[in-house]
């Protein structure tokens, strides 16, 4: 990777608002491009492309000598997909051209897909200088066919605009049915289109008012040669209310028998019908700006109420991230549904097309078929390019917006238990909108680098540049926490899921795919050698005692954790820190789980259990607590990560510790073999979970063996997200406090138990 | 400016308005009010300096309205006013049935008032009767008589009140019907400047009883257009509202208002847009200079809108037939403005074009959408912006036609603007 001084040059976060990356950050991976597609929209052209990128993974070899560590790790090259997606303004295309020329080396490509209005106009340019063969695809069906990607596969795609509230974006989660809905573009004119399916959409209607009127109207009425952004600019400074005729202005007051209030716009423009006035330049734009978002959001709020659709999203460059007419649109749609429609925008609105035009392209490779995920390494993050804030430093460098999406391996579903899919949230606290708990997080993550820096050079003992390529992480990750100091609705909504992903994708990237391996290796190898002394012990108590060992036992291993700082200074300092120590220092009680459902209630059917660290919490504290369930009669699922992320057990690892146990405890082993105990994989690579993106493969065994019971171990799945998830079976949530700031916000102290023991409401 | 206007006009026909240079203007009228209603003619008449002559004047008044009250009729003067954003309309019963006792009796600012009002058809600088929409030998509340449609700018408003006041209309005690917002917002200059008391109107329900009573006392008020997509063959066909309801009401004055109407009584205002006759005239001052309407209009008939707006033919090259645009449509009105050459290449008339088009097909787009919404097929459309401008008439008439392939029907109405005023005045003669 070529991006040597890109990180020095990213010092002051001022800077972030006209990103000066060097081309070659902006376009890594090109060598290795396999397909194309273009966007070239009045402004903006957008390119992205889809790379086969190396990506470096570790896998988990089974060894079978004794005395050796229990199993291998080594180091493997994968290849996986992922999209890259550039956005650079139009008076850069060629430079952008020429250097993609210069470094398209490895393509077997010849065709590059486009749409835009100026698929045209560049049609020649591009072919010229790229010797691609420009495949021009309709505009509006790769805009709905990119719309409907991102909306299925980016989770926090979808906001509300809301001006004066304390977080201005509020996310929206995705509904598991996206249709149908209603897509307002507004690019030079106003399309409205409605969406039923994946290949079934129309469009009901359409207005001629749009980004066009406002640009060339404006450049009109202020006789300046203003840009777009300019002509905004000038809208936020204007008063309307000197050229607009009011109600007030006609009625004196409102016009209380219908209810318009008084400063209701009753003619646009209507005070400027006089020779002998001037007006200025901002008060007219803002005029014409006030006109046309009314006028746009009056005809969509016609539409939906005749499609009888309350899903609008807007887009176009008339939208894309300005504040300003995110705001005139929102307004206007609140006005004319009286709040019954709420406008929304999207994320990544601006590359709609060209994800179109690309899985046009890519149709043979199924890209559908998979799941995507917003690789937040990569991805410069919402209004990561401000029009408001440095319009000198933007026109002089111009504005590159780059979007990573990762491919899959898995197709990722709802949990099928979830009660109500379409009002889940997965996280517990949403740091956009708490400043306070934004505040202390992004503090603590921040004081953790340092201490992930050392993990990650550390796990690659024989690697020299190990060093080097740790310090880039560094640079990369604390860049990210100050955009999300700043901009903390860059990437959907804040939360501790979200900083802990940023940081595992920040580590893939550097290639450190699993600074962990080594110290579960180690852990896994010394718990397992305790394992049949703790089963024993164990069956030497009565079976009410034995209860009440086994969640003390799955709560101390959960102390654990090499996520939680507070547990790594300990580990790091004092390795001996026992089993039994952690046992005493827990706080809380549990006997709420015995009471109501063990002693009394019949044995489960199934139990689907999320498991969080490898070492003492998967082997000393899991694995005899299944044993039990086991021993009711009870089917057990282990459910674990389908990628490395801190010292959480995945699933390749968890695969040959069940064999190693197996080959020791007999009731394990006849379990594993009759598939009484079955091992499926989350999908993830996160140290939370998200229980509306599980593997396909995980819902399906869900729902055959008819699972009535969910155990979501951990700080990371059952506190920071699930805290609050309705199941629509008998659940329980366990997990240590392991951060004292935490522990007091929930009103107890660290190492509180949380014990939540839930039962859906009957019917 | 306009007060010299109306002044011009009175000198010939009220000699006898020496007070309007007389000191303390306000001092007399608390007084006045106190009366205003009361009948008590005697009340109003203690300024000037020809007292003595108003005082007879005004007894006889008083008989004339005691008189008409008796026939269950208001005394006259008959007016009918709405008060408007821009223009201001007045209609005016003129009786041609006065009998020669009538004639003697009629007060002498009675007279002063109808000799003014139907002996010009101008006022003022910018005052206007539409001569052409008088409707004669109309039979009103038992008289009959001739009906005038007056119209000034809103803006001039204070020259009409002084004119009132020097005319002493407050002296005839007839009730001033008003409706518009300028009912409201000027109802304390009525009181203040002229000594009148307005009785205020709902601006909506005054439309519909208006646009009720003048279709049926008008046998081709209203109108289509036949053929409206083929310039060559397109024609103005009267068309009988025998049975209106449901009917949309589209009354575009500076803004816009859309009302669903279902009987006399029962109508809602379904929705409004600010964009409407004050923005294309608002725009077109700022575009090309020009301050008057009829200007404005006289400009876009001579330009070529299309060099301004971007077309759908200027996008796909042709028709964009997935989606059944055909390429003549506009794809985005000023579209071609985005680009400084062709915003140097093009003239105002062009730009006064582009303005119309833009404000009207954005109406008729609302409208048609409210019309599918409603469930309603015809619509008929008023409001001064249609005044003298067959060519937005013309591009609704097209637009509703093409759009709903061909299940709506526009269709408009000739005394435009009045329909508010006519209502204020039907609401004077049989108060509800």
């Amino acid at each position: 990777m070529a991006g040597h001084s890109s990180g020095t040059n990213r010092g002051s976060h001022s800077m972030d608002k006209s990103i000066t990356l060097p081309p070659d950050e902006i376009f890594r991976n090109l060598e290795n491009a396999k397909r194309f597609a273009i966007d070239i929209g009045i402004r903006i052209p957008l390119i992205y492309t889809w790379f086969r990128l190396r990506h470096v993974v570790t896998i988990s070899m089974l060894q079978e000598a004794d005395g050796d560590p229990l199993y291998e790790i080594s180091v493997q090259e994968e290849i996986t997909a992922r999209l890259h997606f550039i956005k650079f303004e139009n008076a850069y295309i060629e430079t952008c051209l020429d250097f993609i020329k210069d470094h398209l080396v490895n393509t077997e490509t010849k065709v590059i897909k486009a749409t835009g209005g100026g698929a045209y106009k560049f049609k020649d340019l591009i072919e010229k200088k790229l010797k691609l063969k420009v495949d021009k695809e309709d505009e509006m069906s790769c805009l709905i066919k990119g719309c409907n990607f991102v909306l299925r596969n980016i989770p926090h795609e979808a906001f509300v605009y809301a001006k004066h509230a304390d977080s201005e974006f509020r996310f929206q989660t995705t509904h598991p049915d996206i249709f149908p809905y209603l897509l307002v573009n507004i690019g030079s004119g106003v399309s409205i289109v409605k969406v039923e399916s994946e290949d079934q959409f129309e469009r009901i209607g359409g207005s001629s008012i749009g980004g066009g009127t406002f640009w060339g109207l404006g450049a009109l009425l202020t006789k300046t040669k203003v840009k777009f952004d300019e002509l905004l600019q000038l809208a936020s400074k204007g008063q309307h209310t000197s050229v607009d005729m009011l109600v007030k202005d006609i009625y004196g007051g409102a016009y209380g028998s219908l209810g318009l209030t008084g400063d209701l716009i009753a003619s646009s423009f209507g005070k400027s019908a006089t020779a002998d006035k001037e007006f200025s330049k901002e008060d007219m734009a803002k005029s014409l700006l006030h006109m046309i978002s009314n006028d746009i959001g009056q005809l969509a709020c016609l539409y939906a109420r005749l499609h009888n659709l309350n899903r609008v999203y807007f887009g176009g460059f008339f939208i894309r991230g300005h504040p300003v007419t995110m705001h005139t649109i929102t307004y206007s749609i609140n006005f004319f549904t009286k709040g019954e429609v709420q406008a929304l925008f999207l994320r990544h609105e601006g590359y709609l097309g060209a994800i179109g035009a690309f899985l046009k392209g890519a149709e043979e490779d199924n890209p559908n078929q998979y799941s995507w995920g917003e690789n937040y390494a990569g991805s410069s993050g919402l209004m990561s390019v401000s029009p408001d804030l440095n319009p000198m430093q933007r026109a002089r460098s111009g504005t590159f917006d780059m979007l990573e999406m990762d491919r899959l391996e898995r197709q990722l579903v709802n949990l099928p238990l979830l009660q109500d899919p379409s009002s889940y949230i997965p996280d517990t606290m949403d740091l956009t909108e708490d400043a306070l708990a934004r505040e202390y997080w992004l503090y603590c993550f921040e004081e953790a680098l340092d201490g992930v820096v050392k993990r990650a050079i550390a796990s690659q003992p024989d690697m020299p540049e190990a060093a080097e390529r740790a310090e880039k992480f560094r640079q990369k990750y604390r860049h990210k926490l100050q955009t999300l100091r700043n901009q903390p609705f860059a990437y959907g909504s804040l939360t501790v899921r979200s900083l802990l992903d940023t940081r595992e994708h920040c580590l893939n990237e550097f290639n450190f795919p699993d600074p962990y391996s080594k110290i579960k290796q180690k852990e896994n190898d010394v718990a397992l050698r305790y394992y049949l002394k703790v089963v024993k012990s164990l069956e030497e108590l009565s079976w009410e005692q034995r209860q009440f060992a086994l969640v003390r036992g799955l709560l101390a291993g959960n102390v654990f954790d090499w996520g939680a700082k507070a547990i790594s200074d300990v580990l790091e300092s004092d390795p001996e820190f026992g089993f039994e120590e952690a046992k005493r220092q827990l706080q809380g009680n549990t006997e709420t789980f015995y009471t109501q459902t063990i002693r009394g209630g019949p044995p489960h059917t199934c139990a689907l259990f999320f498991v969080d660290n490898s070492g003492i919490d998967i082997i000393l504290g899991v694995f005899p607590f299944v044993r039990e369930l086991l021993g009711r009669g009870t089917q057990v699922v282990l459910a674990s990560n389908s990628g490395p992320a801190l010292n959480d057990v995945t699933n390749g690892e968890l695969q040959i510790l069940t064999e190693r146990i197996a080959a020791m405890d007999p009731v394990i082993h006849s379990a594993f073999k009759e598939d009484r105990l079955t091992l499926v994989q989350s999908g993830s690579s996160s140290p939370c979970l998200d229980l509306s993106r599980l593997d396909k493969v995980l819902a399906t065994v869900v729902r055959e063996r008819q699972t009535d019971l969910v155990i979501i171990e951990g700080m990371g799945r059952a506190i920071h997200t699930n805290y609050y998830a309705m199941l629509s079976c008998e659940s329980l949530k366990l997990a240590v406090i392991k951060n004292s700031w935490l522990a007091e916000r929930l009103g107890g102290k660290i190492f509180s138990v949380v014990f939540k023991y839930e039962v859906p409401p009957k019917h | 400016m306009e007060l010299n206007g109306y002044h011009s006009g009175d000198a010939a026909t009220a000699a006898s308005d020496d007070d309007e240079a007389a000191g303390p203007k306000q001092q007399p009228r608390p007084s006045r009010e106190e009366t205003a209603s009361s009948g008590r003619a005697e009340g109003a008449v203690s300024e000037g300096s020809s007292a003595a002559e108003r005082r007879s004047s005004s007894s006889s008044a008083a008989r004339q309205r005691l008189d008409s009250l008796k026939r269950g009729r208001p005394p006259f003067p008959w007016f009918g006013m709405d008060i408007g954003g821009t223009l201001v309309k007045l209609v005016y019963f003129e009786p041609k049935d006065i009998t020669a006792e009538e004639e003697q009796e009629e007060v002498e600012n009675l007279r002063s008032i109808r000799r003014y009002l139907t002996s010009h058809t101008a006022y003022g600088a910018a005052g206007i009767r539409d001569v052409h929409l008088e409707l004669c030998d109309l039979s009103m509340c038992g008289r009959t008589g001739s009906l005038h449609f007056i119209r000034f700018p809103t803006h001039d408003l204070p020259a009409f009140l002084q004119m009132g006041r020097d005319k002493h209309f407050s002296s005839l005690h007839t009730t001033l019907c008003a409706t518009g917002g300028g009912a409201y917002k000027f109802e304390e200059d009525f009181r203040l400047m002229a000594d009148l008391q307005l009785h205020k109107l709902d601006e909506l329900e005054c439309l519909i009883h208006g646009v009720l009573y003048i279709d049926s006392v008008v046998p081709s008020e209203c109108y289509y257009y036949e053929n409206p997509a083929d310039p060559e063959h397109c024609e103005q066909r009267p068309f009988p509202l025998e049975n209106p309801y449901p009917l949309l009401l589209v009354n575009i004055g500076s803004g816009v208002s859309i009302l669903a109407v279902y009987s006399k009584d029962n109508y809602k205002r379904v929705t409004g847009t600010s964009l409407g006759g004050g923005t294309f005239l608002g725009l077109c001052c700022l575009l090309t200079g020009c301050n008057m309407f009829e200007e404005a209009l006289e400009m876009a008939s001579r330009g070529d809108g299309t060099r301004v707006d971007k077309l759908v033919r200027d996008i796909y090259g042709g028709d964009y037939e997935r989606f059944g645009l055909p390429g003549w449509a506009v794809a985005s009105s000023f579209g071609n403005m985005m680009c400084k050459e062709k915003r140097e290449s093009i003239s105002k008339e062009d730009l006064a074009r582009a303005t119309l088009v833009t404000i009207t097909n954005n109406i008729g787009s609302i409208t048609r959408m409210c019309a599918v919404n409603e469930n309603i097929q015809r619509v008929v459309f008023v409001g001064n912006f249609l005044r003298v401008n067959t060519l937005s008439m013309k591009l609704l008439a097209y637009a509703l036609d093409y759009w709903s392939k061909g299940q709506l029907k526009a269709l408009f109405l000739r005394h435009e603007g009045y329909f508010g005023a006519v209502g204020a005045l039907l609401e004077l003669l049989n108060p509800s």
